[in-house]
């Protein structure tokens, strides 16, 4: 059952680094982070890697095997042959920290230029009132365990550093379209989706969703709606022609 | 030495899981500053692993819940070692906490008229819990981290700076709690913590601290908890002067994932049971049958006709014995193992794949049907799962105020949520722990907040900061020494072995010496690597605070000689009404754990007319039924 895979991590921090070889054992029914912590606790002790749960409910241990952004707690050690390298890297969008572990604040800074919900004026705790139909949409979306493999996956940051201060990324523009579908918000962020956290960046290639451990259809249920959504309030004839009006009138 | 980095606010708040953010938030709201300071990134405390639901009895799905019932089931389940006042104001409030994470964004499931749903969970006479499928935790710390963001917003907007009031410091890890005064006016100025980036210390000059650092669990080798619970915030309490009560009451929770071995341990949440799923043996018998105690007699069915009558109809049948409180399902869970009829892996079968379609799994339990998918190639909408008892809870905590959660004894220090003790009496019931973190989390902050008004902050004493920052370090300058990685693992041996389910007196002896043998072998830990994301240096670190509160549990557990709840005694299998009476208190003495029995406060008439005389007098003693104004029959 058990057998001696041959593993490699990057090492170092955010100056300098390379991949370092550990030769360790695995046992039936292990993922990749079981083996991490058999090198951590047996040949490194120093091994810098994120994790809480180890259960794919938390979201800590994103990273990149073998080139593939993946939670390491719920990649199973029986995908690989016995005898493949199997490479651990750091998630590439975001800057080292040490090791396997990224700074990802970018994600809650970006997170907190969100307008938060916000419901009807005078409505109180206990007297809410929705349909399971109607939550639905949204609750997709709040399965989300903020593992960023979407943030650290879509190309237009992971290929455009520059990108970063329009572009909030896949995780905070599908929490936009959380908010757009609570059936009880008030609050109108097309405007903001656009202009300020750069949703027109999305050209839905769909990588988010493919890298979603928790299998959100991000592009289709959240970011195309949101598109949509956006174009009806910014090319309609009449509303253009109404903000143009208005615009004129406040310029003179 | 470098100095620390320094802060200062009104209060610092240690942990960010669902007590620490609603203590924050309670702050903020108070217009008072406040530090979150978090082991891990915000939002992934481990209040996000909490799958079943929130108890509070909105009785949205039977209209006969209210607060007394659930008060009532609360102390059942604690067998009746619950602070009674605690156990009050949990009922009374829990309502109101939720209806509130609504008001910040919360999408709970709903009923057909729109309300929020509620689910059966064990112990709980109706359906009582609020939930999100599986993944109630998730959503809960989700709304509190997005109602943190709306108060920076606020803030924003008003001072043109998000951290104007509320700051979460994520990956910091508070080491020190400090006290500067003498006498009664001894009063905290400080906490030095660390942030395990850079691994460069921060000091915080405060005068007020709440402590909501959950549990224990990761000093028991099969648990559900991960890596942060190791009772930092009771070892901080008891270092400040503070104690713990009733450390001996650990929750196995019944049903945690039994193989492949890497997740031994792992949840598997009640609400499988609450459903309709069902524990079999090797045999293919429902054994829970086999197990109903005497207290509970009258309270469950006894035939699995009438237990599957229950799901459709439960005015008119009893409910079944798989959703008894959690202490029984363990030890029965156990008992089956020990007997020979167990699961191929060394537990029971836990099968819902007859009792519902494929759809409806999937919709109720989805990340359920993940996590074995994932995790143990096993379709629960096609095969049983096998689970067995895993270490889930610590009932015991910090002794606290039941109204303010001030700590005994010391000034400014408060704590809410698992790390506080006395809510749960002897076990707690499913559910329950997330709306006391939501309870007491804001009654701490409130608390919190007034104690600083008008007191001018707190100044960390200098000598004593340079003094920690010197001996946290130190384990770096050593040449050569222990691994902490291989001390944590013996410890989580032997208090698995011999403080674990099932404990006898020779055991727990054996185990106090072990653990002397550990914090001795601690003392020469040799560190590995630089200070920066140093998980090894982390972990020297956090044994310090786990080797305290390990003894603290084997030192009550060999104390209580009775079983009642989460502490089950071999050669004490009974349970006894003069211990019911009994709180053990460990303290700090020098170096080693003192235990001392403290009266347990009886409750009042009111609420104990709640309860009639029969069932009273199962746990009661004649003093006490007579106390209370009950007629007792003369034996």
């Amino acid at each position: 059952m058990s057998y001696m895979a041959k593993f490699r991590l990057w090492r170092g921090d955010n100056g300098s680094g390379e991949l370092t070889d550990y030769d360790v054992e695995v046992n039936e029914g292990e993922v990749v982070l079981d083996v991490l912590h058999r090198i951590q606790a047996t040949q490194a002790n120093d091994l810098a890697i994120r994790w809480n749960c180890k259960a794919g409910k938390c979201g800590s241990c994103s990273a990149e095997v073998n080139g593939r952004p993946r939670l390491m707690c719920l990649t199973r050690m029986n995908t690989f042959e016995e005898d493949e390298v199997v490479t651990v890297t750091p998630l590439r969008t975001f800057p080292v920290i040490r090791d396997l572990v990224t700074d990802v604040s970018f994600n809650y800074e970006k997170a907190r230029e969100v307008p938060a919900f916000s419901p009807p004026e005078g409505l109180e705790p206990g007297d809410y009132r929705m349909q399971q139909v109607d939550v639905q949409r949204s609750q997709e979306f709040r399965k989300c365990i903020e593992c960023f493999l979407c943030q650290n996956t879509c190309h237009a940051i992971r290929d455009h550093e520059e990108n970063e201060k329009a572009f909030a990324g896949p995780r905070v523009l599908m929490r936009v379209a959380e908010l757009d579908m609570h059936p009880l918000d008030t609050k109108d962020r097309r405007e903001i989706a656009q202009d300020e956290l750069g949703l027109g960046y999305c050209n839905i290639t769909k990588c988010c969703t493919e890298v979603c451990p928790e299998h959100i259809q991000i592009t289709d249920n959240a970011l195309i709606p949101m598109k949509e959504r956006v174009v009806d309030k910014k090319y309609d004839p009449i509303t253009w022609l109404g903000s143009k009006i208005r615009t004129r009138s406040s310029s003179k | 030495m470098p100095t620390p980095e320094r802060f200062s606010y009104d209060v610092v708040v240690i942990g960010a899981g669902g007590a620490g953010l609603r203590a924050a938030i309670a702050v903020r709201e108070a217009g008072k500053s406040v530090a979150v300071l978090s082991k891990s990134l915000f939002g992934k405390a481990h209040t996000v692993m909490a799958e079943g639901g929130i108890a509070a009895s909105m009785a949205n799905v039977n209209p006969n819940d209210g607060w007394k019932v659930h008060f009532c089931d609360t102390m059942r389940g604690g067998k009746f070692l619950n602070h009674y006042r605690m156990a009050e104001l949990h009922a009374q409030e829990a309502p109101q906490r939720v209806w509130e994470l609504e008001s910040w964004g919360a999408l709970f499931d709903r009923t057909k008229d729109g309300k929020i749903s509620q689910r059966n969970f064990g112990g709980h006479e109706y359906p009582r819990l609020a939930h999100v499928g599986d993944r109630t935790g998730l959503e809960m710390i989700r709304t509190l981290q997005q109602r943190v963001v709306a108060l920076q917003q606020q803030d924003k907007a008003e001072f043109g700076d998000y951290e104007a009031r509320i700051k979460v410091f994520a990956e910091c890890s508070a080491s020190d709690i400090f006290m500067s005064g003498d006498g009664d006016s001894r009063t905290v100025s400080g906490v030095l913590a660390y942030w395990r980036p850079s691994g460069q210390f921060i000091t915080f000059d405060t005068s007020a601290v709440v402590i909501a650092t959950g549990g224990i669990g990761k000093s028991f080798k099969v648990t559900s908890n991960s890596w942060e619970y190791t009772g930092d915030g009771h070892a901080l309490a008891m270092l400040a002067g503070g104690s713990l009560v009733n450390m001996e009451f650990v929750q196995f929770h019944p049903t945690g994932m039994v193989w492949p071995p890497s997740v031994k341990g792992i949840l598997v949440t009640e609400s499988v049971r609450g459903d309709g799923g069902v524990l079999t043996n090797s045999e293919g018998r429902r054994f829970m049958f086999d197990y109903i105690p005497e207290v509970f007699k009258d309270k469950y069915a006894t035939t699995e006709e009438e237990a599957d009558r229950w799901y459709t109809d439960p005015d008119n049948n009893k409910r079944p014995p798989e959703l008894l409180p959690r202490d029984e399902v363990a030890r029965a869970i156990n008992a089956e193992v020990k007997a020979g009829r167990g699961s191929p892996h060394g537990g029971v079968f836990l099968d819902v794949s007859k009792r519902l379609p494929a759809d409806v799994i999937k919709a109720k339990l989805p990340s359920m049907w993940h996590q074995f998918k994932e995790l143990a190639d096993v379709d629960i909408t096609l095969e049983p799962m096998e689970v067995g008892p895993t270490c889930h809870y610590v009932m015991g905590g910090v002794e606290v105020d039941p109204d303010t959660e001030a700590v005994a004894g010391v000034n400014g220090v408060f704590c809410a949520g698992e790390a506080a003790g006395g809510l749960h009496g002897s076990n707690r019931l499913g559910g329950n722990s997330l709306s006391d973190l939501l309870v007491f989390g804001k009654r701490a902050g409130d608390a919190a907040a007034d104690f600083v008004e008008g007191r001018t902050p707190g100044a960390a004493p200098e000598a004593e900061i340079d003094a920690a920052v010197e001996r946290w370090l130190a384990p770096f300058d050593v040449p050569a020494g222990e691994n902490p990685y291989t001390i944590q693992h013996d410890l989580q041996q032997v208090m698995n072995d011999l403080v674990g389910i099932i404990r006898t007196e020779s055991e727990m002896e054996e185990a106090l010496r072990q653990i002397d043998a550990l914090k001795e072998r601690a003392r020469h830990i040799k560190v590995e690597g630089g200070r920066e994301y140093n998980p090894g240096w982390h972990m020297a670190i956090d044994l310090q605070k786990q080797l305290i509160v390990s003894e603290c549990i084997a030192r009550s557990a060999l104390t209580r000689q009775e079983s009642r709840g989460g502490h089950t005694r071999d050669d004490f299998p009974g349970m006894d009404p003069e211990w019911r009476k009994v709180n053990l208190i460990c303290r700090l003495d020098g170096d080693s754990v003192k235990v001392t029995r403290q009266a347990l406060p009886l409750m009042h008439e009111e609420l104990a007319s709640l309860f009639d005389t029969g069932e009273l007098s199962k746990y009661m003693t004649r003093e006490e039924l007579t106390a209370l104004g009950r007629e007792v029959a003369q034996a």
